[in-house]
């Protein structure tokens, strides 16, 4: 894209420069702009492409093949539902598709007023309260679909 | 060497050598399917599956180098249950619309699934719902087809290093596509085609425009038009493999028969035009290298796809970039303008067609304003190779059969310096030929510059023009252009000479005989041959330098005036800026 720029903190301008040279330290440059900006933005990939001299598409190659990067920005609050082993047999994929609902979100990632995203993830850590998911900081166990209108509903004051 | 056995059968390679290719050596054909003789082999299918005696793990013929003493089995009950069952999943994802494909009849997965005598679909249809992408106008991207095989992205990637496109996603969400999802038509594509030449289905293919060609054919009273078209060097000596002959089989009046077949009203060639070509690039070679007057070396501008390539990647080498257009498009500017007068023909009423081994061809005819020299469209619709053979079975023309004939005048008659065109080195030949009397006043003795012709990516040659050395270098294969430019940049950066005065590029590997719109299943063995029948047809030409042709002598003496002239200027020359590799 022409012309447009963005504005990358000394700290993220300083690793580039640092790690640029280095064979292998695309994630973790890619990790750094994820942590600056919730997401890669395009410009941002576009400014890395040029700064590291790897084509675009090759960096697009690894943000979209990793379920970790987001090319969208998040929404303020992001709901993460674990789909790993234990949350999808107890029920985790109707939790998804409940908050999709709720949500009114079809194949997007991020409401319309940008207050909610939802991550599909791979085990949080807690398998023994499965169905688990997670909202900000905030770890919600064995939840019940009947439940969901109601957690939601508490992130809508915040 | 190596000695090993396949299926029983001795055979001696040499080290290294994959099980695949030692098969092959001993008459043993094993299925491929992501596998392309062109790129390196990178094991995504599983189709070529083989055992090797004693162990029970199966092993991928295409990347794994047959060892000393090993004893391979190409085809038993169990390995060839697994290469059904991998043909099978690759199903499970692809649409079975073959009757209405672009590439019904020549598709690899077609024949795969024809030759293991596929009849029922175990697994579920997943069939994916992308929309086709045909921004670029000359490519089609249709990712419902993709089976994921991978060779357009390696092709995009490593042979023409473009990275117009990439595997995005993963698992069985992933998906062949720009960068950040833009179009095609909005990112580096150049739309050199190799994709569309590798993709071993209907994924990729060229933008059919018979259907327009056809239209204006068709039309009477009023609404007709004059139909002209040309044909381009490259042509002749592939299109034959689409009706079953070798390559390299020379076609080229049989060509112009089935062309007046189909209804064309005017059959020239392109060779003519890539004479005049010579002419003006030729005189502009001298300008700067004798007289000093702009940049060297000097780079060919024949090829869209390079001329797409050096604005997006290259801004920095335009003013060595030959300003002189392709053949294609100074014959479109010489039919609306010097032909339509002299027939007395309202150039509006003129539709004009080329047919041309390559798909940039139909973006580099509407790049600029100045492909509309004439006042019209200079050429109104390009088509491919492939499409041409199209037409000729639609028409029900016997192509093998048919009478010869000439093509018509003036701008029909050639030199072999025009025919070479039509593979790497031609161009820089065709040029050197003509540069060396126009620089000299004299005649070679020998025109043969073979230093220049041949598969190397990179070719170097200097010839000695009455005491100066002229050095040329060769360039094809998108990927092999880059260490090319980096050498004069850095020559120019240290203050040093140029390391080449003249520079040729190509897109396409083996130049346009091995274009993205030529008959599918290209491979080096099939580049030569396609060569052979060009430089054949060079020696077997009355006059073998373009300032031969007499025709080329009338129509600079009745309408051009002399090379590079005012008047060749305004309608045989273009201009370049330089681009952003992402519009959106």
């Amino acid at each position: 894209m022409p012309a447009a720029q963005i504005e990358f903190s000394k700290e993220l301008t300083a690793f580039i420069d640092e790690w640029k040279a280095k064979p292998g330290s695309l994630i973790m440059m890619l990790h750094r702009i994820q942590e600056e900006f919730g997401f890669i933005p395009r410009l941002a990939a576009e400014r890395l492409s040029r700064s590291v001299g790897l084509p675009l598409a090759k960096i697009y190659g690894v943000v979209t093949f990793y379920h970790f990067f987001k090319t969208t920005k998040p929404g303020k609050h992001r709901i993460a539902v674990c789909l790993g082993t234990a949350c999808y047999l107890r029920g985790a994929q109707d939790l998804v598709d409940e908050a999709r609902a709720i949500l009114n979100l079809k194949d997007e990632e991020v409401t319309d007023d940008g207050l909610f995203s939802i991550d599909e993830v791979r085990c949080l850590g807690c398998c023994g309260l499965a169905p688990v998911l997670m909202i900000g900081n905030e770890v919600y166990g064995k939840v019940e679909k009947d439940a969901l209108p109601e957690i939601i509903a508490k992130y809508r004051e915040i | 060497m190596i000695n090993a056995k396949i299926n029983g059968i001795p055979v001696q390679v040499a080290e290294g050598t994959t099980i695949l290719d030692a098969a092959r050596k001993v008459d043993v054909k094993i299925p491929t399917l992501c596998y392309n003789d062109d790129l390196e082999p990178w094991a995504a299918c599983g189709i070529c599956v083989v055992k090797s005696q004693g162990s029970a793990k199966m092993l991928r013929a295409c990347c794994t180098p047959i060892d000393e003493g090993m004893s391979i089995i190409t085809h038993d009950p169990d390995i060839v249950q697994t290469r059904k069952t991998v043909i099978e999943l690759i199903l499970s994802t692809h649409p079975d619309d073959c009757l209405a494909c672009p590439r019904n009849q020549e598709c690899e997965l077609q024949r795969l699934a024809a030759e293991f005598g596929i009849r029922e679909q175990p697994f579920p249809k997943m069939l994916r719902d992308i929309p086709i992408d045909d921004s670029t106008g000359s490519l089609i991207l249709n990712p419902e087809k993709c089976i994921r095989c991978g060779r357009c992205v390696k092709v995009c990637q490593e042979m023409q290093n473009v990275w117009a496109i990439e595997f995005l996603g993963r698992g069985e969400k992933t998906r062949i596509a720009p960068a950040a999802d833009v179009k095609l038509g909005e990112g580096p594509c150049i739309k050199c085609g190799q994709c569309s030449a590798h993709c071993p289905v209907g994924a990729i293919y060229e933008n059919d425009q018979t259907g327009l060609v056809w239209d204006a054919l068709m039309k009477e009273g009023a609404e007709a038009k004059t139909c002209v078209v040309q044909i381009a060097p490259a042509v002749r000596v592939a299109l034959g493999e689409a009706f079953g002959l070798a390559p390299g089989t020379n076609l080229t009046r049989k060509i112009y028969t089935a062309l007046r077949r189909l209804g064309f009203d005017v059959v020239f060639d392109t060779n003519f035009a890539a004479d005049l070509t010579i002419m003006e690039e030729g005189t502009e070679f001298v300008k700067r290298f004798a007289a000093g007057e702009g940049a060297l070396p000097l780079i060919t501008s024949c090829c869209p796809a390079w001329v797409d390539y050096l604005e997006k990647y290259n801004g920095d080498m335009i003013p060595n970039f030959s300003t002189a257009k392709s053949p294609q498009q100074m014959m479109g500017a010489m039919i609306k303008t010097y032909w339509a007068q002299k027939a007395g023909i309202d150039p509006a009423k003129v539709y004009s067609v080329s047919i041309m081994p390559c798909t940039a061809k139909k973006f580099e005819n509407a790049r600029d304003r100045t492909m509309y020299s004439s006042g019209q469209k200079d050429v109104d619709v390009t088509l491919t190779t492939r499409e041409l053979a199209r037409m000729i079975k639609q028409a029900g023309i016997d192509l093998l059969n048919l009478p010869e004939s000439d093509p018509d005048s003036p701008m029909g008659p050639n030199t072999g310096a025009g025919v070479i065109f039509g593979a790497t080195g031609g161009v820089m030949e065709a040029a050197l030929r003509t540069a060396y009397t126009l620089i000299t006043g004299e005649e070679l003795r020998d025109v043969n510059f073979t230093g220049v012709r041949g598969l190397s990516g990179i070719k170097e040659a200097s010839i000695h023009i009455k005491g100066t050395e002229v050095r040329v270098a060769v360039a094809h294969q998108m990927g092999n252009i880059a260490q090319v430019l980096e050498m004069v940049r850095k020559a120019k950066a240290e203050g040093k000479e140029t390391p080449w005065h003249f520079v040729e590029v190509m897109a396409c590997r083996g130049g346009c005989i091995g274009g993205g719109g030529q008959p599918y299943g290209c491979t080096d063995e099939v580049r030569k041959m396609r060569i052979r029948g060009i430089y054949d047809a060079d020696e077997a030409s009355e006059y073998r330098c373009s300032h031969h042709n007499p025709l080329i002598k009338q129509i600079y003496s009745a309408f051009l005036e002399k090379p590079g002239s005012h008047k060749a200027h305004e309608l045989l020359h273009t201009s370049y800026e330089a681009r952003d590799l992402y519009l959106k």
